[in-house]
């Protein structure tokens, strides 16, 4: 019987399989990085074994620092999550001949499917249907367009789609590398790619008596770069007969590898009903929660009573599948921005009541760059699939989410999709639909901004030492309105707005130098203490991260609002830097308060290109000295286990080089120059720059 | 605690009367405040912004502290001259970094920025007020020199600008320039004086002599930028101490220097935030009399200025035309004396002197709430020695060395004017409101003298008396001393520091107590007597 689990992970996972734990009464042991040291799910766990280190290959990969801490720690199992060492049949032998046991699969069958092209040939044989591929059908029988996919791993990391047989080599050579990178195996194949095809898999779960079932179909058409971002149980393409179908062809396929424990079939659902084997994932799914909430079981409470020898339960032997459950995976990334990964501090994580929310964070959780971009899971149950969509809606809508830069306005926009709500998925539907910030959506919202400027006002009153009790803003001939300069959105790619005000006896605001419409009641809320700020009741007691209601009436219409601001510099006297998170009813914006003062020098050169996000450099394409061309990539970068390159903005030639290969470096980081080519005299650049 | 009991009738056809004329007063004011805005008017202002300059109130606006008030000073200076309201430059208390300054810029829009005599008075009043209270002194350097036409009327007092500052400099209160432009020939000593210098590369200009009146001189060739850019005196004479690279970057700059003087204020602070009124200041507007004939209770200001509402009443029985007491504006204790049924007899005078003493023992400011026609006349009182009285109140209100803040909310008639502390007597600061004369006497009266005076000279030179131009003099002198007993006529000659919305009179007064602590609040006492007891 296990006591003690060392759980080889981190983030969400670690701290959903420690939930299940902590209700057996198994004791948790947690790893971390340094990064990770006071992460939750190190706070989850019981126990603590420090990592030494930040890059996984130094932490959650080292088969034999987990083995050590799991002897020190006095585990007597691991649970490996997903991710990280989940699939590696090395690391469940090592834990295997240490003793310890091992909750997963026999090491056989993780490396029966660890190998994509060795899987699909055993799936040939078991008479599962697969895709012709490179390694059996010529490219010609495969034909275009057709998906490069790393033989090993997962998780869309080293897959690419060629349209054209062009595009093939260069495909090939990028998929080469990053699966090589990502997972030390460089086998790539090419493989037909099914045009909006749905992503259907089947949960199946075998104990050591030769039990084998299937617990239904989960769909995860929602797709970021081959990445899944909206899962559901059961499918709104899967009737009864196909389930039937397709969970015989999952269980057959288990079978055929001597699957133990829970595991995933993937299958690739075209329009007409025909399914064809992916691949298998041998481990506990970034999904699984759907399932459980429409079959009622726990399925790492499963895993462990399979792996301690136990038969399946009845339950889970004829599992039942009640209503419908929809997961939404939220991340630190930034879908405007090309799905830019995002880093630093979140101050607030409220993710909802009524769901079920699985989160690797909580406020004060630091993002940092090592590792993936998921950081919890937000999963509705409902009756009815629009009952689930509604939940988990009204979940996001009302959810805070204050730090750093999350795809949380897309998976809104997702489940407010007509086509999502007609349950039409595919795994192009982002492609289709990119859920983005819409075009022309950078109109000042004016509600927000009013509020966060009331905000910030009412602050910088309550931290005044001098003449604190006047009223805000108070002039003897009101000649000029205060101001507050407000950027909407990111840094970059967000729109900056004034907002002008007048508090005293004939209140008066304006955005970017519009009166605003309509009447602005501001004095709805009566602040009990201060008569400065009528209108901002304070919610919570830390000046630091306090939390304001405002109400503001614009048009007639009450609006009450959260404002949340977060002070990069403390003691400052409100010349900005703060970061100001407005929710409300319609919704959550971000706003980050203008420098009033920039410091000169603070703007950069021109021509200099800077890191996008903190990460490593991969490679240099180009010396100094080059010429190169508008959207020429010349840096790649990688970050958040994804590559991103920096692309030229214009034409010119490469003036100085300041980083190398290999070098971590941090967003805002200048890495290169680039002189114009307006003129001829290229030599002319150097310390006079 | 005793709380001044609410006594106002908001449906009272008085109450109705005086609010719709003060709130034509403020409107009209609101007028003349746009005027003093507008500076030299459009063309000068698209000019001026096409150099992509700041007004002179962006400036401020960008130099106070988000948020924190400022009291503008004198802002309709030189109404009702031929010179524009405001005298082209702006003056004003206000908060930065924390710290309580006396803020002076010109207008560049008006006049490019040249001072002319109202200007100049404006300006030496800032720095009066400023060396009054140990105000930190921040000039936003933009002028064109002295307006010579007028030089003789500028030259001998605007020498006195230069030597106030560095009297500020030498009380161990530091001053500062901004330099945004021109701040040429005699105009180079305003950022010479100052302790600190900022200047703004391309824009800032400092030199003695241009590059005309160089070669006039000396033959020489010469530019702006070699004789008085910012870059030359950031490196080469040392005269910039801070060189910025635009507006706001010379604001952020000044906002630096003010970060670090290591301000401390001589006076103790507040006893605490003060607790806001309990009775409506809104009701202020309804209280003071427009028709000035009309007395009014100033209890009923003093319930609407005070904190919680709360007055502690000194000789309520004694003398009761004259009002004194104990209370607390945002915090600050004060003594006020407030006129009540205009007239100051034998006995008001004796109560404001031994109140003053009073005040003086226990180091509290002093508020005056002036609404009086003078001291009374009449055989019974000076055969009762009204001008020993009176004599005993304004020695009182003169030696008196408490902080003294004056506000005019109805008449400052005759020598009540000096008993209650105007102009004369120095107040640290002294606002009006709207509906406020400051005269010798009434209009009606002065006139009435004067008639009666040529009538009496008609008769004992046996001439006939004229009715007709009789009739016609009164008319004429009533209407002149009208006029320039009218608030905005006081205002324009600096007679006082501005006028202000009643509404805002606990407001201005708790920034004017906060700015007099700045100093040392020290009561003239330890003179070898106690109080006398009058």
């Amino acid at each position: 019987m296990i006591q003690t689990m060392l759980i080889a992970n981190r983030g969400e996972i670690a701290c959903r399989i420690a939930r299940t734990c902590r209700r057996l009464g198994i004791r948790t042991v947690a790893v971390h990085s340094d990064a990770d040291a006071t992460a939750l799910h190190v706070r989850s766990c019981d126990i603590a074994v420090h990592l030494i280190g930040d890059a996984p290959a130094d932490t959650y990969l080292r088969i034999d620092l987990l083995i050590d801490a799991a002897r020190r720690s006095g585990a007597d199992a691991v649970h490996p999550g997903y991710g990280f060492l989940a699939e590696n049949a090395a690391f469940a032998d090592a834990v295997i001949e240490a003793g310890l046991v091992w909750i997963g699969p026999p090491a056989s069958a993780i490396d029966a499917m660890g190998s994509k092209v060795r899987a699909k040939a055993l799936m040939r044989e078991a008479g599962v249907p697969v895709l012709p591929d490179s390694s059996v059908e010529s490219l010609d029988e495969i034909g275009f367009p057709m998906l490069v996919k790393a033989s090993a791993g997962g998780g869309g990391r080293g897959m690419r789609l060629v349209r054209t047989a062009p595009e093939l080599e260069q495909a090939r050579a990028d998929a080469e590398r990053e699966a090589q990178s990502a997972f030390g195996d460089g086998t790539v194949f090419c493989e037909r790619y099914v045009e909006r095809g749905r992503h259907v898999e089947v949960q199946v779960l075998a104990d050591t008596h030769g039990t084998t079932v299937a617990l239904h179909e989960r769909e995860c058409s929602i797709q970021r770069r081959h990445q899944k971002i909206v899962e559901e149980a059961p499918s709104p393409a899967v009737d009864p007969a196909l389930r039937a179908r397709m969970c015989a062809a999952a269980v057959a396929a288990a079978e055929r590898v001597g699957y133990e424990g829970a595991g995933t079939v993937e299958f690739l659902l075209d329009a007409d009903g025909g399914f064809a084997f992916l691949e298998m994932n041998t481990r506990l799914q970034v999904e699984h929660p759907v399932t459980e909430a429409v079959t009622g079981l726990d399925l790492v409470e499963l895993q462990i009573s399979v792996a301690e020898g136990r038969p399946l339960p009845p339950e889970a032997v004829d599992p039942p599948l009640l209503g419908h459950a929809i997961e939404v995976r939220l991340t630190a990334e930034d879908p405007d921005a090309d799905y830019r990964p995002s880093t630093g501090t979140f101050h607030a994580v409220e993710l909802g009541e009524q769901v079920r929310v699985d989160t690797g964070i909580d406020a004060g959780s630091v993002i940092s760059p090592f590792y993936d971009s998921m950081v919890a899971k937000v999963i509705a149950h409902g009756t009815t699939r629009d009952d689930a969509i509604r939940r988990l809606a009204g979940a996001l809508r009302d959810a805070r989410v204050h730090g750093p830069t999350t795809n949380i306005a897309q998976l809104r926009r997702i489940l407010a999709h007509p086509e999502f709500v007609a349950g039409r998925l595919h795994t192009e539907f982002l492609d289709e639909h990119p859920c983005t910030t819409p075009p022309g959506s950078d109109t000042a919202p004016t509600v927000p901004l009013l509020a966060a400027a009331l905000t910030l006002q009412a602050r910088n009153r309550r931290a005044a030492t001098t003449l604190p009790g006047v009223p805000s803003g108070w002039r003897s001939n009101p000649a000029v309105e205060q101001f507050v300069e407000l950027a909407v959105g990111g840094a970059e790619h967000g729109s900056q707005h004034r907002v002008g005000y007048h508090l005293g006896r004939n209140r008066s605001f304006t955005i970017d130098h519009e009166p605003v419409a309509a009447e602005v009641d501001v004095g709805v809320d009566v602040d009990v203490d201060v008569d400065v700020d009528l209108h901002v009741d304070r919610a919570a007691p830390s000046p630091a991260h306090a939390r304001e209601r405002v109400t503001v009436v614009v048009d007639g219409v009450r609006h009450v609002l959260e404002v949340h601001v977060v002070s990069s510099t403390a003691g400052g006297r409100g010349t900005g830097g703060a970061t100001v998170y407005v929710d409300g009813p319609g919704g959550s914006v971000t706003l980050h308060e203008m420098e009033r003062f920039p410091l000169p020098g603070s703007t950069l050169a021109a021509g200099s290109l800077v890191a996008p996000m903190p990460g490593a450099i991969v490679r240099l394409h180009v010396s100094v000295g080059d010429h190169v061309a508008a959207g020429q990539p010349l840096v790649a970068l990688e970050a958040m286990k994804m590559e991103h390159q920096v692309h030229a903005p214009a034409d010119g030639i490469v003036a100085e080089i300041l980083v190398a290969a290999g070098e971590q470096v941090d967003s805002g980081q200048v890495l290169l120059t680039i002189d114009d080519t307006g003129d001829d005299t290229g030599d002319e650049h150097g310390g006079a720059t | 605690m005793p709380v001044v009991h609410d006594e106002i009738d908001e449906r009272s056809e008085v109450f109705a009367a005086n609010r719709s004329a003060l709130l034509q007063l403020i409107a009209e004011h609101d007028e003349q405040l746009a005027l003093a805005n507008a500076g030299g008017g459009e063309k000068y202002i698209a000019r001026h912004r096409s150099r992509g300059k700041m007004l002179i109130r962006e400036r401020i606006e960008y130099l106070l502290d988000p948020d924190a008030p400022f009291l503008e000073l004198s802002p309709l200076a030189a109404w009702g001259t031929d010179f524009p309201v405001g005298a082209g430059v702006v003056t004003g208390i206000g908060v930065v970094e924390g710290v309580e300054c006396m803020i002076s810029g010109s207008d560049a829009t008006v006049r490019g920025g040249a001072s002319g005599p109202a200007g100049v008075k404006k300006s030496l009043r800032a720095l009066e007020i400023a060396i009054e209270n140990r105000l930190p002194f921040i000039s936003l350097t933009e002028s064109g020199g002295a307006d010579l036409p007028h030089q003789s009327d500028i030259f001998i007092p605007g020498g006195q600008t230069f030597h106030d500052i560095t009297t500020l400099s030498a009380m161990g209160v530091p001053t500062m320039s901004i330099v945004f432009g021109n701040s040429t020939a005699g105009g180079a000593y305003q950022p010479g004086m100052s302790d600190y210098v900022v200047m703004i590369d391309k824009r800032s200009k400092v030199f003695l002599g241009g590059p005309p009146l160089v070669k006039m001189a000396t033959g020489e060739e010469s530019d702006d930028e070699s004789l008085g850019g910012a870059e030359m005196h950031a490196r080469v004479s040392g005269l910039a101490d801070y060189f910025a690279t635009d507006e706001i970057d010379g604001i952020r700059l000044g906002r630096q220097v003010m970060r670090r003087i290591n301000h401390r204020k001589l006076g103790p602070g507040p006893s605490g935030p003060g607790r806001p009124p309990r009775l409506d200041p809104e009701q202020l507007l309804g209280i003071a009399s427009v028709d000035l004939r009309v007395p009014f209770d100033p209890r009923q200001v003093i319930g609407r200025i005070v904190d919680d509402s709360e007055f502690d009443e000194f000789k309520p029985l004694y003398g009761p035309s004259l009002v004194t007491g104990f209370a607390e504006i945002h915090g600050f204790p004060i003594g006020i004396l407030a006129n009540h049924r205009g007239v100051l007899f034998n006995e008001e005078s004796e109560k404001a002197a031994q109140f003053i003493q009073l005040a003086n023992q226990i180091d509290t400011p002093l508020v005056f709430l002036q609404n009086t026609t003078g001291y009374m006349v009449g055989k019974e009182y000076e055969q009762r020695g009204i001008i020993k009285d009176g004599s005993k109140m304004i020695n009182a209100v003169t030696n008196s060395s408490v902080p003294h803040l004056t506000i005019n909310m109805g008449s400052s008639y005759g020598a009540g004017n000096y008993g209650m502390c105007g102009r004369p007597f120095g107040p640290r600061l002294l606002f009006t409101w709207p509906n406020a004369k400051t005269a010798v006497m009434g209009p009606t009266q002065l006139a009435g003298v004067m008639s009666i005076v040529s009538r009496q000279s008609a008769e004992s030179m046996g001439r006939p008396f004229d009715e007709e131009a009789d009739a016609s003099m009164r008319a004429m002198v009533e209407e002149q001393i009208e006029r320039e007993s009218l608030a905005p006529f006081m205002s324009g000659k600096l007679y006082d520091d501005g006028i202000i919305d009643p509404r805002d009179t606990r407001t201005v007064l708790g920034i004017a107590l906060s700015v007099v602590h700045t100093n040392e609040v020290r009561g003239r006492h330890g003179t070898g007597f106690g109080v006398f007891r009058m």
